[in-house]
């Protein structure tokens, strides 16, 4: 895909503007369906047991009295489903087992987590469903438990899987651990480089704390599942990725993939915790036994308590630097919670915590650890907040520690095109430099700060991804367009699917309707996420799209009786390039009126794989205000910067950047996982699990850096949705830091911890 | 499932709700219902079993605000909106009001009164600190001989005993809440600290009513703290530190101290005990000097008419 | 549990619904009614996307038990537009782009009219103090706030409808 014409020479007409996105109507009057809205006839309510011990041994589920009460339609447990060989399984953004997914929609030996589903039923009534989940006896032997990283990994830890032994070192271990894996990245030679005074003129080294958090969308799981009698499947379900929900449900229950046919309802928020399944086979393995559709819906305690929270972490940071401020040397360690199954994003944090600078030396050690929680998954740019709040944090540390402007700091050390980053890929088409001069010309950095508050800069990385994605274009007798994807929507992706379509047509938007299609009408999709719609799916609909075009100057070469080489498309018409032949141009609307008579029905679809994705990078400065008798932090301004390549829709592109920094802000400040000596969460609700209001923030400026658009992209898309929550976390410790004149190495920066500071100073 | 049987019930006079709440040999008591952000949520938690619920809201002599004498009468099922939008309640009492006012949300203040916040008994509710400043009284009804109504009243700060446990008896009800004559030259406020801007359980608050004399001086006072013992507290010690000062540094670091000496504050999910105690004095403070600007303010006020 | 009719006006309409004494009006809305346009984030009253006027009264349906709303006017997302034709304030959300995943979107429509109704002009840090107890994890609130203060204006008569000539 390097046809570089649209980049440069064409002035674009859809593509960039802001229409009103063509879903938006059923949004606003309350008609789009989530996943709790849809109703069917015989449909019954299914609710999950779950265990109340952090790690204990499941004796027995016995579930005969459930059975026997009246209005009871099916109780599961581990039995009726497959006990599974481990095989790899790529999921979203975090690699997992199959068995692991298994285990923890149903637990089988032992029960992992509070909260750990242990039983299902489905009845004819909520109050009858959970009367039947009273009646339910479950023989548990209670186990001691292990939460936080640190003990988990120490020799006399409670042991989570007796089959677990640590891969990645040699020899390897006889004795089962709770370290899953140990990842290790390096180039250059790190010890050397510490252990010259030239290159070491100065040494930074620290170790930062960062607390689980929730990816906190508004909508709770939701689905709906209805087993026919003919062994046809169907799920009604609020997912980032319909055809994962498709793929783990058919391998979970043992069932042919192509059995299973999946819809995508609306999904009210995801970032990564919805790339997987929870009750989906469950409410499938249900409707199976009843012979009825059954619902399945999450209260908020389930959410938190139940499903995939990203990690916790202690990480350790050690830079070498000299005097000027290159940085020579950076030796991280990493060590985090993966919940109750293996598969913490530590390997993307490594990766992507110093990707963005020319450092020669760097070596990155990270440990996933298992511990009693539940089952971390993706959550917006899995791993890189984190690992990135250390390695960013030391900047800044030896930024001060340097006398220099940590802009300028950055700036000196950071990548340039053709600079290969620590993980292996050579960066192309990147406006990094650019990003942070975008921060350093904007009015905020050299604006005045007000009393006791502080400023922090910070940047942040993500490799995005491109992947497989399928997307098709159907053109109506009248000439309008209809795109169908196979990805669900959680942030404007049908407008920008339809603008791309429209640009690439020569409509204009609002002759194009863009939908997501179920698993049985469109071409396998990977899920939505890791910034890849836009990018890949959008370069599927392009080509879908390119490929009628070429239809429709057939179609017209047919009605002129020309060859095709004499047909060119401009502005939705088709026009004959050879003036002797003297045709009136024929538009998209009149070729559709003749389908019939020059081939048929007009459409096409297209597969892809997408290679060529560009990484992304932001730049951000806060203001951030500490109340010096209170420690109470207000974030008074914000200016996040970031490479977008090209924006498609601004106001979408502006809208991931905005809800990244807010997610990132409340990161930063106060949210955070309490569990109590038990292992019980002890804020498993928004009241107590603190995300920002409306009377949180300030205004988010968003500026788009488009010098450099991807040259692998038709319109030279970057991924744009899992940058912006990356710098947020360093950013506002910085500007806390600088205020506080102490170093806030632990998250959330809440009061008390912020109040202990000022007070250990004076 | 619960052997006594879940209904709900609307009462639309005093007698009714009375003869609603008499004991009935081996049924649950009642839950009384008025915003509902209290009993649905620890319904649904499964703290609170379900049981039979009696609605105040339809009951008119638990909903209305209106002077009482020189005071007021908030009745006590009364939303905390309702009380945010009395433009004389609130120039008058501004500190009991925004207290009211700080209670979650615009829509849970559409729905919580006084009378369900005093009853739930937190030791972090928001109004009950701003209410003992300011010297409030319940007035807490129960059935009397022949249909009648018995009533008592009490200081707000003898309701709650424990966390959750109100000193009232099986059948009765609070009726209102009584706000005193505010007298010349006085006001009150009300501080909370609470982590983000809004929606938080107070970690700690402080509620400060002063009055002063013709030269500024302060005459009475009651402080009031929240958020930091099992139950709110009035303490004494903090007002005498400053009854005859003008709000000088001294008497506001004497009151600091007060606040602080009488905390006796959990670690718990919300915050830490040393925290609560540092910021209550800091509460103290700022609320006792918004409480004299709006007295000395007043006091202009005052004297111009 | 045994259920009860209830009777209530539902943006304009009188309706007759059945529900138990424990039931909310949420649920009541939503699956007696079919009015799933409000819906369930939370069940505490601590996020909004439940956010429905009762009686005028701006509050959370799922702490208002079904059996309360008999002899009400309730208000829902579904009521904002008359004939068909958009309320200023859906415009407008859809014109700033102020929802994405577009599930508090209900929420804050209802929260901002009743904040309108009462207040035509509001500052920023007043429109936020008000829905600050609708919570979005999607927008940063940026555009949302944008979204409120031209409704304001366009309520006003400051600026013209969109899409008038």
């Amino acid at each position: 895909m390097n046809d570089r014409s649209n980049l440069e020479s064409v002035a674009l007409k859809v593509v960039g503007s802001r229409p009103v996105r063509p879903d938006g109507a059923d949004k606003v009057t309350g008609r789009a369906n989530f996943g709790a809205d849809l109703r069917l006839p015989g449909m019954l309510t299914g609710l999950v047991k779950r265990s109340p011990h952090a790690h204990a041994r499941i004796l027995g589920v016995d579930t005969a009295a459930a059975r026997a009460l009246p209005g009871v339609k099916a109780v599961v447990t581990a039995a009726d489903f497959p006990d599974l060989e481990a095989i790899a399984t790529q999921l979203g953004e975090t690699a997992t087992t199959l068995r692991d997914i298994g285990c923890n929609t149903m637990a089988r030996d032992k029960a992992l987590y509070v909260g750990h589903a242990v039983a299902a039923v489905a009845a004819i009534s909520p109050e009858i469903a959970q009367e039947a989940l009273a009646l339910i006896n479950v023989r548990y032997e209670v186990l001691p438990h292990v939460i936080e990283v640190e003990a988990a990994m120490a020799a006399d830890a409670p042991v989570l899987h007796d089959t677990l032994f640590t891969k990645g070192v040699t020899p390897a271990p006889t004795r089962a651990s709770n370290v899953a894996q140990v990842h290790k990245l390096s180039r250059g030679d790190v010890a050397a480089a510490f252990a010259d005074p030239t290159q070491a003129e100065v040494v930074v080294q620290a170790r930062y704390v960062t607390a689980p958090v929730h990816q906190g969308y508004i909508e709770p799981h939701a689905c709906v599942a209805s087993a026919g009698a003919d062994g046809q499947h169907q799920v009604w379900v609020s997912t980032q990725g319909h055809f994962t929900v498709r793929t783990l449900c058919a391998q979970l229950l043992d069932i042919p993939i192509s059995d299973v046919r999946v819809s995508a309802a609306e999904i009210g928020g995801g970032f990564g915790g919805k790339t997987t399944v929870y009750l989906e086979p469950l409410a499938l393995a249900l409707s199976r036994q009843a012979g009825r559709p059954v619902r399945m819906v999450m209260t908020r305690a389930e959410v938190f308590e139940a499903t995939g929270p990203t990690a916790g972490a202690v990480m350790e940071v050690k830079l070498a630097a000299r005097r000027d401020g290159t940085i020579t040397a950076a030796d991280v360690v990493l060590k985090f919670q993966a919940g109750a199954y293996a598969g913490a994003p530590v390997n993307q944090a490594g990766m992507c915590c110093l990707a963005a600078y020319d450092i020669p030396n760097v070596r990155v050690t990270g440990y996933d650890v298992v511990s009693n929680r539940p089952k971390a998954t993706a959550y917006r740019a899995p791993g890189s907040p984190i690992g990135s709040f250390a390695t960013e944090s030391a900047i800044d540390e030896l930024a001060q520690q340097l006398g220099m402007d940590p802009l300028e700091l950055r700036l000196k050390n950071i990548a340039q095109v053709g600079s290969q980053s620590v993980y292996g890929m050579t960066f192309r088409d990147i406006a990094f430099a650019d990003t942070l001069k975008a921060i350093q010309a904007h009015p905020h950095w050299t604006s005045p700060l007000p009393p006791n508050t502080g400023r922090g800069i910070a940047c942040g990385y993500w490799f995005n991804y491109g992947g497989e994605s399928s997307g098709a274009v159907y053109i109506a007798e009248d000439g309008g367009a209809t795109v169908v994807s196979g990805n669900p929507d959680i942030g404007g992706s049908r407008a920008s699917m339809a603008m791309m379509a429209a640009e690439t047509l020569g409509l204009p938007i609002e002759r194009v309707r863009a939908i997501v299609g179920d698993t049985a009408s469109i071409g396998y999709s990977f899920v939505t996420g890791g910034s890849r719609v836009t990018f890949a799916t959008g370069m599927a609909v392009v080509e879908a799209a390119k490929k009628v075009v070429q239809d429709l100057k057939r179609r017209a070469a047919l009605q002129w009786d020309c060859d095709v080489a004499k047909v060119e498309w401009i502005d939705g018409a088709a026009h004959c390039t050879d003036p002797a032949l003297d045709r009136q141009p024929l538009t998209l609307q009149a070729i559709a009126a003749k389908s019939a008579a020059t081939g048929g029905p007009i459409g096409a679809e297209s597969s892809v794989n997408a290679a060529g994705y560009s990484p992304g990078f932001a730049a951000h400065v806060c203001d951030i205000h500490v109340d010096p008798d209170t420690g109470c932090s207000t974030v008074v301004r914000y200016t996040a910067a970031q490479d977008v390549g090209r924006a498609i829709h601004p106001s979408y592109v502006e809208g991931q950047i905005q809800g990244g920094v807010a997610q990132g802000v409340g990161w930063a400040l106060n949210e955070e996982y309490v569990y109590d000596t038990q292992g019980v969460m002890q804020n498993p609700g928004f009241l107590d699990y603190r995300m920002p209001v409306a009377s949180d923030l300030p205004m988010i400026e968003a500026l788009l850096v488009e010098t450099a658009p991807n040259q692998r992209h038709p319109f030279g898309v970057k991924g744009v949705g899992e940058a912006p929550i990356v710098p947020p976390l360093p950013a506002v410790a910085a500007a806390v830091s600088r205020v506080v004149g102490a170093r806030m190495r632990e998250l959330p920066l809440s009061p008390p911890r912020v109040m202990e500071a000022l007070l250990s100073r004076s | 499932m619960s052997t006594t049987a879940v209904t709900y019930q609307a009462p639309v006079s005093l007698p009714e709700l009375f003869s609603l709440l008499a004991p009935a040999p081996g049924a649950d008591p009642p839950r009384l219902l008025a915003g509902g952000s209290d009993l649905i949520v620890q319904t649904r938690a499964g703290r609170i079993k379900p049981g039979p619920i009696v609605d105040l809201k339809r009951v008119p002599d638990l909903v209305g605000i209106s002077r009482d004498g020189p005071g007021w009468r908030i009745r006590a099922a009364t939303p905390c909106a309702v009380i945010g939008e009395h433009a004389e309640l609130r120039a008058e009492w501004p500190g009991v009001v925004e207290a009211a006012t700080l209670i979650g949300s615009k829509q849970v203040q559409g729905r919580g009164s006084l009378g369900g916040n005093l009853c739930n008994a937190s030791p972090a509710a928001d109004s009950v600190p701003a209410l003992i400043a300011a010297g409030a009284t319940v007035v807490v009804g129960s059935a009397g001989p022949g249909g009648a109504v018995g009533l008592r009243e009490l200081p707000v700060e003898a309701v709650a005993v424990a966390p959750g446990r109100t000193c009232l008896a099986r059948g009765e009800v609070v009726l209102a809440l009584r706000l005193p004559e505010r007298g010349p030259r006085a006001a009150d406020a009300y501080l909370r600290l609470i982590p983000r801007t809004e929606m938080d359980i107070a970690v700690a608050g402080c509620g400060v009513s002063l009055q002063l004399d013709v030269q500024g001086v302060i005459v009475a006072a009651r402080v009031a703290l929240g958020a930091v013992a099992p139950t709110a507290l009035l303490v004494p010690a903090a007002a005498d530190a400053l009854i005859g000062s003008a709000l000088d540094t001294t008497a506001l670091g004497k009151l600091e101290a007060a606040a602080r000496a009488a905390c006796r504050p959990i670690d718990d999910k919300r915050s830490t005990a040393k925290y609560r105690i540092h910021v209550a004095g800091v509460l103290a403070r700022r609320a006792a000097t918004e409480a004299y600007q709006r007295a000395l303010r007043r006091s202009a006020q005052e004297q111009r008419s | 549990m045994s259920k009860q009719a209830i009777q209530a006006v539902v943006n304009g309409e009188p309706v007759t619904f059945l529900a138990a004494p424990t039931q909310t009006l949420l649920d009541a809305l939503r699956d007696e009614l079919g009015l799933t346009g409000t819906k369930e984030g939370c069940g505490s009253g601590d996020c909004g996307a439940c956010s429905v006027r009762v009686d005028g009264r701006l509050v959370c349906s799922c702490l208002v038990l079904a059996p309360e709303a008999a002899g009400c006017r309730v208000e829902t997302v579904e009521g904002l537009a008359r004939n068909g034709a958009l309320h200023p304030v859906q415009q407008q959300f859809l014109e700033h782009a102020a929802l994405q995943c577009g599930f508090c979107t209900p929420g804050f429509l209802v929260a901002t009219k009743d904040l309108l109704d009462r207040n035509p002009n509001p500052t920023e840090s007043e429109i936020r103090f008000a829905l600050a107890g609708n919570l979005c994890r999607c927008t940063g609130y940026d555009k949302i706030v944008r979204a409120v203060q031209a409704t304001a204006a366009q309520l006003r008569g400051e600026t013209a409808a969109l899409g008038a000539p």
